[in-house]
Parts: structure tokens; C-alpha cells; sequence
């Protein structure tokens, strides 16, 4: 187990350096530069070359490309070109939000698509299933934007019980302790339950039919009458092994904590990193994609080495296989 | 739900889609001209008359008197009267949906985005299609040293977050229809290639290819007969459950204006607009939001269909 997790994190950094590597592609061979995005009409042609010349834009790419990886190994990810902080300061401001938001949100997805999924395989094809599948199949086509934006009109706009946008009302900005911490999960509300719900009507499908699977094997006959109790049956010797695959799923949605998040991040004003990556890509602020990119990319393989990690702890059957 | 009555259900709703789409302009009657000033934000259903001018200009209202010497159409800020000397033709029309904030017709403008998301989802599932089944049977039969190659090219664009490289391709760049739909078939074709490269494996150690390569069948007979029949119900599974997928993805890069040009009318950019205006013009939004779920709905029953009617086909 212990070799296993040393041999992917040792693997995490070739990964990591492709992955920086491919982003550094498609950024250099794009049209424009972030002089172009200082639409000031007084800029002249010194000033431009001045700019790029300071943000090292003027120089030929590879030279530019091993400036930028010698300052990352380093552990240097630069400063933004546009807001002229560290980007390592500007991650430590955005990351947080989309962690909590994320969380919240995967916590949400997973506790109650368990549950629901659960609560539909007590009685296939029963009134519970069938409403619960059919509202999880609607819910799970929905796009998150649509729900976001309806959910802002409902509770936000028309009934009132949540703030439409933001993560701190502006009144609340200099409170801290309980009465901030209130603020900020009353604004939490809304988006977390807008990605929450999406993403649990997906679990429950998916462990719905994978609970379905599970009862048809012999142990179950076997605990039937062994005379357990349909309770137990289900909770333990059903929802053990089904909860596998949901396992691996929960490690590969993390990376939605980064990406997936954007969109909601962008419909809310939440202040997280894919709110960051949009406006950083629409002004060219290369140090600051070039940071949140390899931030994504670390979650994505992290995901999938916690997956491994807890499906092994899980499921006694992989751990024999893992190198 | 029985699997057999999903797969209908679904492949009945994306074909009424694609038809409504792709047919719906030229049964329907035609909409009512856009008219920013007296047919902005009117609500599904409102009844409108359509008032056209001799020089082309077209008067849309709710409320036209049609009198003998002049007639009247009102607006919100003031009336317009007109002789009939000026006047092509008045008819009746309605809004079925509704108008947006330029008093255009919001059906045909979910009919064109329709057909917009409906290609570029499709050219994009092609594309995902040729691309990953290509890499898939290269890397389960081009030898060893090809397959991991292929494989750890696969892996690292998979920890490549999509929706980044999407969001990056797509500011930076700026595509077209066509582009978009290479950039989305190209970023979503990996798990395809897995899922290929498993397959041929899987079915390269089963008797009755043995069996054919024994009697002494070309590696091409086996690719059509065995390889590919075999190969058709996961890829087809698949490809249904992308092709949602794409449609949700093009949809959201609309959706946050980084999609298409912002002249064209898609169901991602039409939620945006929609949300605007989301108190004074609920329909706006609920429209083209419904089309995406109907359409990515269709399509996951069609999916789960097939995989029912698979693994039923592997028990019997």
C-alpha cells in the first residue's frame, strides 16, 4: 500500500510537467499577447515592446518556456501580469472558496445519493424507485447552469431566502467568528446545493444498478438464509461491494472540485479559482492559467490516486493485485 | 422502467428533437418579424399582428387596429399610425414561446440553435469516434512498446482537467463551428481509446477468433466479422452517452460566452441571455434549458438501453 502511494506521487511529477508542458503549447501558439488586451488607445509601439520586453513576452518561446519551468521547479509560479501579486498569493486567495464549494458539494452528492440509491434498492421497481430514477434521470440532464440560474430566481429573487451571488455580503465583510461564518454558509447554500443535487442524481443512478448487480449474486442468497435481517443484508452485504465503483467515482470527481465548478463559480460570482482561470484566459495572464492549469491537473491525479487508495481499503480483492 | 421501453422513449425523443430542428422551419408557420420596440419580452403564446411596410421594415404589436383609413399600431411608448398605402400585408401571428429582449421569436430561435448544437455535438462525437477507436485497435495490436506509448499519451490527457483545456482553447482561440467541434472531439475521444483497446484485448483471446485465425482467416476477415459486430453494442453505448456529454460541455462554453461567435443563436448562449432578464422574461431561460436536458435525457436513455440489452445478450 505505502509503495504503492510513493510510487504514484513519484510519478505525479513527470505527469504534472507533461501536463504544464501541453498547457504552455496551446498558450504559446495562440494568437495575441497580453500587451493586445491593454486596449489603450495612447499606447505606442515602444511602450508595447517595453511591456512585453518587461513580462519576457518579446523573447523566442523556447527561451521563454525554460525561463517559466526553471522558475517552477524552483517553486516559483510568478506574478500576475494583470493584478501584479504573486500568483502563489492570488491561489492562496481563490483556492479556498472553491474547496469549500466543492466540498460541500461533493458531500451533498455523495451522502445523498447513497441514501437515495439505498432507499430505491429496498424495493425494486417499487413507487419509491420508480419517481426517484425518473427525477434522477431528469435532474442528471439538466445542465448546472440552467438549475443555478433557476434556483437564483426561486430562492434568491422571488422568495428571498438566499443572497444571489457572492460568498460574503458586503455588511458581513468586516465580521468574523460565528456571525461571519453564518454569513458565509447562508451564501454557501445555493451553489452547493446546485452542484450538490446535479451530481447526486448521478451517484444514485449509478449506484442504483450497481446495487442491482450486487443482489443478484449467490452471497446474498446465502445471507438471505443464513437469516440476516434485509436490513443488514442491505446496508452491509449489498452496499459494501456496490460502494466500489462509487469509490472510484468519488476520487475521479474530484478534479470537479477545480473544473467542474467554473461554471457555478461564474453563474454565483463565487470567488474561486475557475472565476480565476476564465478572466485570467480572457486577459492573457499567463503565469496565473499556467498556475490554476497544473493546480487542476494535480487534483485530477490526486483523485485518482485517492480512488485507488480507498477502493484497496475497501475491497480486500485489489489490494492483492497492487504492485 | 423496463430497458426495452427506455430505449424507445429515448431514441422517440431525440428523433422528434432532430425533427423539430431540422423541419420545424419549413411546417411551422413563419414567425413573426423581430420588432425591438413593441415585441420585446412578450410572454409564450401572446398573439401578435404583424404589420409589414413598403419598405421592409416590419411592425410587430399585441395590439393593431385595423381601420379603413389608417391603422394603428401600439406600443409601449407610443402609437404609430399608418395609411394603408404604406402597408405591404397584416397577419396574425403568435409567439410560442415567447419573444427575447430584441421581440424575436423565441421557438425558431430554439429551432436553429437546435440544429447548431445538434451538428457540433454530432461532428464533435465523429470525430471522438475516429480518433479513439483508431488509437484503441493501434494500441491492442501494435505491439508493446506502441500500446504503452499510446496509453501514457492517453493517461496524461486524461489528468489534463477538460473543462480547462476547453475553457483555454476556447478563449484563446476563438473557433468557429467547425473548430469547436475538433476541439471538442479531440479533448473527449480517451476514455474511448480504453474502452477499444480493452475490448480487442478482451475479444483477441476468445476460441472463435482463435478458431477463425486457426482456419487460416486474413486479420481483415477477423477485423469485420469478428471484430467489429463485437465491438459495435460498447461502442454505440458509448457514443450515446458522449454525445450527451457534448452537448452539455458546448452548451456551457456558450453558456459562459466563450462558444461560437455571439451572433449565433445556441441553447447554452440563449440560457445566458435568459438570465438577464430572468424576473421580467422567465421563458427566456426555461426554454432552451429544457431542450438540453430533453436532448441529453434522450440520449442517456438510449445509452443505458443499449447497455441493458448487452449485458441481457452476454447472460442468455
Amino acid at each position: 500500500m505505502t509503495r504503492l502511494v510513493v510510487r504514484r506521487l513519484l510519478l505525479l511529477i513527470p505527469m504534472v510537467w507533461l501536463v504544464a508542458t501541453l498547457a504552455f503549447v496551446v498558450v504559446a501558439a495562440a494568437p495575441g499577447s497580453y500587451a493586445d488586451t491593454i486596449d489603450h488607445p495612447g499606447l505606442s509601439a515602444e511602450q508595447r515592446a517595453e511591456l512585453e520586453a518587461r513580462y519576457g513576452l518579446d523573447q523566442p518561446v523556447h527561451r521563454q518556456y525554460l525561463r517559466w519551468l526553471g522558475s517552477l521547479a524552483g517553486g516559483d509560479l510568478g506574478i500576475s501580469f494583470v493584478t501584479k501579486e504573486p500568483v502563489i498569493r492570488l491561489l492562496a486567495r481563490t483556492v479556498p472558496p472553491t474547496i469549500l464549494l466543492g466540498g460541500a458539494a461533493l458531500l451533498l452528492d455523495f451522502v445523498l445519493g447513497i441514501l437515495l440509491a439505498v432507499a430505491a434498492a429496498r424495493r425494486p421497481h417499487g413507487w419509491f424507485d420508480r419517481v426517484s430514477s425518473f427525477l434522477g434521470l431528469g435532474l442528471a440532464g439538466l445542465p448546472s447552469f440552467w438549475v443555478a440560474g433557476l434556483a437564483i430566481l426561486v430562492f434568491a429573487l422571488i422568495l428571498g431566502w438566499f443572497p444571489a451571488s457572492h460568498m460574503r455580503s458586503v455588511a458581513a465583510s468586516g465580521l468574523s467568528g460565528p456571525a461571519g461564518l453564518a454569513d458565509l454558509l447562508h451564501h454557501l447554500v445555493l451553489p452547493a446545493c446546485c452542484l450538490g443535487l446535479v451530481g447526486a442524481a448521478g451517484t444514485a443512478r449509478y449506484l442504483r444498478s450497481t446495487l442491482m448487480d450486487v443482489r443478484g449474486e449467490r452471497y446474498i442468497l446465502a445471507a438471505r438464509t443464513r437469516g440476516l435481517s434485509e436490513r443488514r443484508i442491505l446496508w452491509i452485504h449489498t452496499l459494501r461491494p456496490a460502494l466500489l465503483p462509487v469509490i472510484t467515482l468519488l476520487g475521479l470527481s474530484l478534479p470537479f472540485l477545480v473544473s467542474g465548478s467554473v461554471v457555478i463559480e461564474t453563474v454565483f460570482s463565487w470567488p474561486g479559482v475557475g472565476l480565476t482561470l476564465l478572466s485570467a484566459a480572457h486577459a492573457r495572464d499567463i503565469p496565473v492559467v499556467m498556475a490554476v492549469t497544473i493546480l487542476g491537473a494535480v487534483a485530477v491525479l490526486l483523485g485518482s490516486l485517492l480512488a485507488d487508495v480507498l477502493s484497496a481499503a475497501i475491497d480486500p480483492r485489489t489490494r492483492e493485485d497492487s504492485p | 422502467m423496463r430497458p426495452s421501453r427506455g430505449l424507445h422513449a429515448g431514441l422517440a425523443g431525440l428523433g422528434l428533437l432532430v425533427l423539430l430542428c431540422v423541419f420545424g422551419p419549413v411546417v411551422l408557420p413563419a414567425p413573426p418579424a423581430a420588432d425591438p420596440a413593441r415585441a420585446a419580452l412578450l410572454p409564450p403564446g401572446a398573439a401578435v399582428t404583424e404589420v409589414i411596410l413598403t419598405d421592409g421594415r416590419g411592425l410587430v404589436s399585441p395590439d393593431v387596429t385595423v381601420g379603413n383609413e389608417a391603422i394603428v399600431v401600439r406600443g409601449p411608448f407610443r402609437d404609430t399610425e399608418l395609411s394603408p398605402a404604406e402597408v405591404v400585408s397584416v397577419r396574425k401571428g403568435r409567439f410560442l414561446l415567447g419573444s427575447d429582449r430584441m421581440g424575436r421569436d423565441v421557438a425558431s430561435q430554439l429551432m436553429a440553435g437546435g440544429r447548431f448544437s445538434l451538428a457540433i455535438a454530432g461532428l464533435a462525437a465523429i470525430i471522438a469516434l475516429l480518433v479513439g477507436s483508431s488509437v484503441g485497435i493501434a494500441a491492442a495490436t501494435g505491439g508493446p512498446v506502441t500500446d504503452s506509448a499510446l496509453m501514457r499519451l492517453v493517461d496524461v490527457l486524461m489528468a489534463f482537467p477538460l473543462l480547462f483545456l476547453l475553457i483555454l482553447v476556447a478563449t484563446l482561440f476563438r473557433p468557429g463551428p467547425v473548430a469547436l467541434a475538433l476541439i471538442l472531439g479531440m479533448t473527449s475521444w480517451m476514455g474511448l481509446a480504453r474502452l477499444v483497446r480493452g475490448q480487442v484485448l478482451a475479444l483477441r483471446g476468445r476460441t472463435f477468433i482463435l478458431a477463425a485465425q486457426a482456419a487460416g482467416a486474413s486479420k481483415t476477415f477477423v477485423a469485420r466479422r469478428h471484430l467489429l459486430p463485437n465491438l459495435a453494442g460498447p461502442l454505440s453505448q458509448d457514443t450515446a452517452l458522449r454525445l450527451g456529454d457534448l452537448v452539455l460541455a458546448e452548451a456551457a462554453l456558450s453558456y459562459l460566452g466563450i462558444g461560437v461567435s455571439p451572433g449565433m443563436p445556441t441553447w447554452g448562449g440563449m440560457v445566458a441571455q435568459g438570465h438577464r432578464v430572468m424576473v421580467e422574461g422567465w421563458w427566456l431561460a426555461t426554454f432552451p434549458g429544457l431542450a438540453i436536458a430533453a436532448l441529453v435525457i434522450s440520449l442517456a436513455l438510449i445509452g443505458d438501453g443499449i447497455q441493458e440489452r448487452l449485458t441481457r445478450g452476454a447472460r442468455s
